[in-house]
């Protein structure tokens, strides 16, 4: 775990991710105390721009919404919608994975096919489709995106466990008299965890800003404030009030950006031979 | 190589089908009539409308016999009607559909090869500030939001600065032919293709550089510079022969997504293609438009799929010299 800190801290950028991204936890967490009125109640006059008014540091929206509070409660949504969503879509695909590469043959075949259909098909076309036909609330957005998001972690849970399944400390299980379900769960998943932690926090990253597309479309759950309805509200006055599309979409860049970088961070704590190969 | 591209077409065939099914299934799924369903939005449509939907479909009828007629239409490229526009979903899709391939085949073709050059670039000078440049620069594009790329370029290049035309496909009541025409269409087209490519512009050049990378330190490179090579031939000839290929893959697999790009650059530089189509049938639930669009995207993806299949076996040295 030592060691683990001292790698993952050697990267610089990680770092520098983790500081952003703690910063916007701490802001998805304080958001209810700091702004307890609805971030959709309309507050002072339209269009006010930023600084300009005490109290209403980043102005109002075209509907005289305070734009802070708004950024805010949108933290807390995109953060939200973005690790469950990828929790979900682990659900899905380590399950898959795993009985694909433990299980060769047929059942590999047939799970393989099956990812492979969601894997060709266009993923945000199918999560517009799937929210479209369903009704736009939160926990649809959740399901759409993991619905799109888990043939990644599959084949990558497949492929771990194809390698690891011959190994001998899975055949001395499997000779103990171990059921398959047990050499599974306990002697193979976990050997495979570090790619895929890798892998979810990319994954996390990337349910942010299908979110932030889905609801900028007006697919997002109509009852919460996200950075993506903000942007997209504020699309038809960009001439004018620039900043209202700008803001939220820092917000989203700064958030994407400090999840990759510890993605990237991750990497290269937890797989130190692939690092020191490519030093 | 007739045999795997083959192979790749019934392939391909197959999973057309499974998304006509998952489509037929999806208007069964979706909560009421699926008439309805099919005409719009809930009550937009009038009873003879539906009446005449039911029996088209022999909504009446087992589902299975349900399913053969919609697999019998959609295989003759009847994709329902839309309500709201008053025509069959196939023509609005055809009438649309160049504007999309010109828009997604530039932005993959720049992207690729922007992102490709740039990767060389970067590796071929690892740690120096020239890769630390190009590889910041490809962490920022990779993590900014498609649709906000493009506004903030509309709003700099467009509106602020006036140097490039920030919607549509061409100057509306110019009426230009030939060559003006076409550089009209290239003026609007800046802007949407680089937007759109800049994010898979971003994957490329870090594909490319961890390949690069990894294949200068195989065994066939040393011998190469053992027997005395010049750098350029053997970063051209060796290096990037063979590093390319996982990146080629890569633009496969890729080809959906440029695709959900596009409808989010359309949106936003209301560019009359699919996406466009799409977002204009979300805002009015235009159901048969949103599947059909579906469907035509995913045998769009198939057929870059296609390509990119053919360009790898041309590329991969192996498969040269063994045929």
């Amino acid at each position: 775990m030592r060691d683990f800190w001292k790698r993952f801290r050697h990267n610089r950028g990680a770092v520098i991710g983790l500081v952003i991204l703690a910063v916007v936890i701490a802001t998805a967490i304080a958001a209810p105390f700091l702004f307890p009125q609805s971030p959709w109640k309309m507050v002072q006059r339209p269009f006010l721009p930023p600084f300009t008014q005490e109290g209403l540091p980043l102005g109002t929206d075209a509907l005289g919404r305070d734009v802070l509070s708004g950024l805010a409660h949108g933290a807390y949504v995109s953060l939200l919608v973005g690790l469950v969503s990828t929790i979900v879509a682990l659900a899905i695909g380590v399950p898959v994975g795993a009985l694909a590469g433990y299980f060769v043959g047929r059942t590999d075949d047939a799970l393989m096919r099956f990812t492979e259909f969601f894997q060709t098909i266009p993923s945000f076309a199918l999560a517009i489709v799937l929210l479209a036909i369903f009704q736009p609330s939160l926990v649809f957005v959740i399901i759409a995106i993991a619905i799109v998001s888990w043939p990644p972690v599959a084949r990558l849970v497949r492929g771990e466990v194809l390698s690891l399944r011959t190994r001998e400390f899975v055949e001395a299980a499997s000779l103990s008299g171990l059921s398959n379900s047990q050499i599974i769960l306990r002697h193979v998943l976990p050997n495979a965890l570090p790619p895929i932690i890798v892998l979810a926090s990319l994954m996390v990253a990337q349910a942010i800003l299908l979110e932030s597309s889905l609801s900028f479309l007006g697919l997002g759950d109509p009852n919460i404030m996200s950075w993506g309805y903000m942007i997209g509200a504020a699309r038809t006055v960009i001439r004018t009030a620039w900043w209202l599309s700008f803001l939220p979409g820092m917000a989203i860049l700064l958030t994407v950006l400090a999840l990759n970088l510890i993605g990237e961070g991750l990497n290269d704590a937890l797989n130190p031979r692939l690092t020191r190969r490519s030093e | 190589m007739t045999k795997f591209i083959l192979g790749r077409l019934v392939k391909a065939v197959f999973i057309l089908l499974a998304i006509l099914i998952f489509n037929f299934l999806l208007i069964h799924a979706a909560p009421g009539d699926p008439a309805a369903v099919m005409a719009g939005e809930a009550g937009a449509a009038d009873e003879k409308f539906l009446a005449d939907l039911r029996e088209r479909f022999g909504l009446d009828q087992p589902l299975y016999v349900q399913l053969w007629t919609y697999l019998k239409g959609a295989v003759q490229f009847d994709l329902g009607f839309s309500y709201r526009q008053q025509l069959p979903v196939s023509q609005l899709i055809a009438d649309r559909l160049p504007a999309t391939l010109l828009l997604t085949g530039v932005a993959f073709v720049l992207s690729l090869v922007l992102g490709v050059i740039a990767g060389v670039a970067a590796s071929a000078r690892q740690g120096s500030w020239g890769d630390t440049a190009i590889s910041t620069l490809a962490l920022l594009f990779y993590a900014t939001p498609l649709f906000w790329v493009a506004l903030m370029a509309s709003l700099v290049f467009s509106v602020w600065l006036e140097w490039l035309p920030g919607f549509g496909y061409a100057t509306i009541g110019a009426n230009y032919t030939g060559f003006a025409h076409a550089m009209d269409v290239a003026k609007h087209l800046v802007l949407p293709a680089t937007t759109l490519g800049l994010f898979f512009m971003a994957i490329y050049m870090r594909m490319t550089r961890a390949s690069m990378l990894e294949v200068s330190r195989l065994d066939f490179v040393k011998t190469a510079r053992a027997k005395g090579l010049k750098r350029g031939v053997i970063q051209r000839r060796h290096i990037l022969r063979n590093a390319l290929l996982p990146v080629i893959t890569l633009a496969g697999l890729q080809a959906g997504q440029i695709f959900g790009g596009a409808i989010l650059t359309e949106t936003v530089f209301a560019w009359p293609g699919i996406g466009r189509l799409m977002f204009e049938a979300i805002n009015q639930r235009d159901y048969a438009v949103i599947l059909g669009v579906f469907y035509i995207s995913g045998a769009m993806v198939l057929l870059f799929n296609l390509i990119t299949d053919v360009v790898y076996v041309i590329v991969d040295p192996r498969i040269r010299l063994t045929g």
